[in-house]
Order: structure tokens, then sequence, then C-alpha cells
């Protein structure tokens, strides 16, 4: 078990900046209050941050992965998370198995 | 320091709260360690010890950016340019936590600060639909948390530990474990295609627009802006 101090200081610097990102949001809402439009902006973000995440994989990497996500989606209408995501990561390895 | 004025007593015990908060988290969790453990065998393939990849999972605590910056990962580590992708691909939790923050209004004042170290995409997600049905108690919030940080922290160093063993791990398809988990999380809050479709569409794509053109992981904050952008923008029901 090695711990490298340039390898340490590289997680150290992605960890103030990560925790930076997690604190600011809080901060800002604390101080200001929101109603109105900025309100609506906010009741927005779970989702576009969440589609904004996958949109690129989905859509945009080949017909496996858009595959695979449709059997997710189709999987997940009908009820729980866990048979999803196994459906969908099967569906990605034989449609890319398939199509490659 | 829980509220319980608000709901009868027997209904807001910290144990029921947490327990709540680890049978939803469960499922996630079990995704979360299919892909910590590909975090890991990525980590090992880029020279990185198992404690090394422990002190990044418990101290960064960011999956997406962790994969990231392994993408990106050099010896010796180039410090300032891992900190400032880690930066950019984590702005999207300066949206979360803003959309977070007024559920953690009645909390100990201590605690939010603590609190939001473990927000990460999935409980945050969780926790969000948990609030628009009633308080969101920090029992709930914390268990979740905890149970998401063990398991990452835990499986992302076993993963570094077998390492070199799991080979090329998209043939088995298990890389789409992250995007069926936000495939799964995204659709708790399609509200029907008048309010949702709009915003969505938007952010996907920005989100894809940018992805292609521009290089790094701005692609999340654009859509996110976007799709936000385009939510605050709809003719209006009622806020609350």
């Amino acid at each position: 078990m090695t711990l490298d101090p340039t390898t340490l200081a590289a997680i150290a610097a992605m960890a103030v900046a990560t925790y930076l990102t997690r604190i600011a949001g809080y901060w800002l809402v604390r101080r200001f209050t929101l109603a109105g439009r900025p309100a609506a902006a906010l009741e927005a973000v779970p989702g576009a941050v969440l589609v904004a995440l996958i949109a690129p994989t989905v859509l945009a990497t080949g017909p496996a992965e858009s595959g695979a996500a449709l059997v997710t989606i189709l999987i997940a209408r009908r009820g729980a998370m866990l048979p999803a995501v196994i459906g969908g990561v099967a569906a990605a390895a034989l449609l890319r198995l398939a199509l490659a | 320091m829980n509220d319980v004025r608000e709901t009868p007593a027997g209904d807001t015990s910290a144990l029921a709260e947490a327990g709540a908060g680890l049978a939803a988290i469960a499922p996630v969790v079990v995704s979360v360690a299919a892909y910590g453990l590909l975090l890991g065998a990525l980590a090992a393939q880029k020279g990185l010890s198992p404690l090394e990849t422990l002190a990044m999972s418990a101290l960064v605590f960011a999956g997406s950016s962790q994969f990231v910056a392994l993408d990106l990962w050099s010896a010796p580590a180039a410090v300032w340019t891992l900190g400032a992708t880690a930066l950019v691909v984590n702005l999207r939790h300066v949206l979360m936590g803003a959309a977070l923050a007024p559920a953690m209004r009645t909390w100990p004042r201590g605690l939010p600060p603590i609190a939001v170290f473990f927000m990460a995409d999935e409980n945050w997600a969780l926790c969000i639909r948990r609030a628009g049905q009633g308080p969101l108690r920090p029992a709930f919030y914390m268990a979740m948390a905890l149970a998401l940080y063990g398991t990452w922290t835990a499986s992302t160093t076993l993963g570094s530990i077998l390492g070199a063993g799991l080979q090329d791990p998209a043939r088995w398809g298990l890389d789409f474990a992250f995007t069926a988990v936000f495939i799964v999380l995204v659709m708790g809050f399609w509200t029907g295609p008048r309010a949702s479709l709009p915003p969505w569409a938007v952010a996907a794509a920005a989100a894809v627009a940018v992805e292609a053109t521009v290089p790094g992981a701005w692609y999340i904050l654009a859509g996110g802006l976007a799709g936000s952008v385009a939510g605050a923008l709809q003719p209006r029901r009622s806020v609350p």
C-alpha cells in the first residue's frame, strides 16, 4: 500500500473543489429566498440535470446504448429499479455483441 | 433535533426514518457497488494503489468526477488539471444543493454543511422526491448517505484490489449500469408531457450538442442550466 504525495495532492484538490460545489448551492439559497420564475427554474433542475447526465450516452453513442436505454425504461415503467438496471446492463451487453 | 410537532408521535422516530432511507437506497446500493468495482479496477490499471483509491473515494465521493479524473490520470498526477476538472464535472452540485436546501431548513444548524458532503446524484434524487411527499428528516438523509458512502468506499477499494482481474468491463455492459440507474431516477421526476417534456428535451439537446463540441464535462452543466431555464419560461401553474 503506497500513498504518493503528488497523487494525494491531486485527490485533495479534487476533494476541495467537489465540496465547494456541494456547499455553494445550499449556501446561496440560505441567503436568498426564491419565488416566481427563479423558483420554477430551481424546480426544473432535478430532471434537467439527470437528463443532461445521460443524454449523450442514450441518444448519441450508438444503437446498442439507445436500445439498452429503451429496455431500461420499459422495465422501469413496471416498477422496481433493480430489475430495470439488470435488464439495461444485459441489453447493453447483448446489443453490443449483436451489433458489433 | 427533529421537529416532532408536525406529525403524530410514533411516526417520526429517527429509527423508522433511517429504516425508510435504507429501504429506498437499497436497490441503488447494488448498482453503485457494481460501478464502484469498475472504478476501482480502472484505478488499478492507472497505477493507483488500493489506499490511494480509498482516499479518493472517501474524500471526493463523487463517482462521475472520479471516472473522468481516471480518464485524465497521468503519472505524476496533474494536480491543478484534476482539481479544475472535478470542479467542472461537479458544478451540477450547485444546482442540486440549491434545490435541496429548502428541505433542510428545519434541520439543526450545524448539520447541513456536513450532510451536503454526502450529496450524490442518487441519494439527492431520492431525497428530493421524499421532500416532495413530506418533511425530509436528518435520519432519513444520513442513513441513506452513509449506506451509499460505505458502499462506494468499500466497492472501489475492493475493485482496485481485484484490479486487473476484471478486463474490458464494457464487454459485459457493466458501464451501462451508471446510465440505467439515472434513467430510473429521472423517470421518478416525470410529471407528465406538458410539464416535463419541454425542459427535458431542451436539457437533452443542449447536453448532446455541448458534449459533441466541447471537451470535458461541461455538457452536464449546460444541459442542466438549459433545461432549468426552459422550465422557468414555461407558462406557470402554481409554484410552491
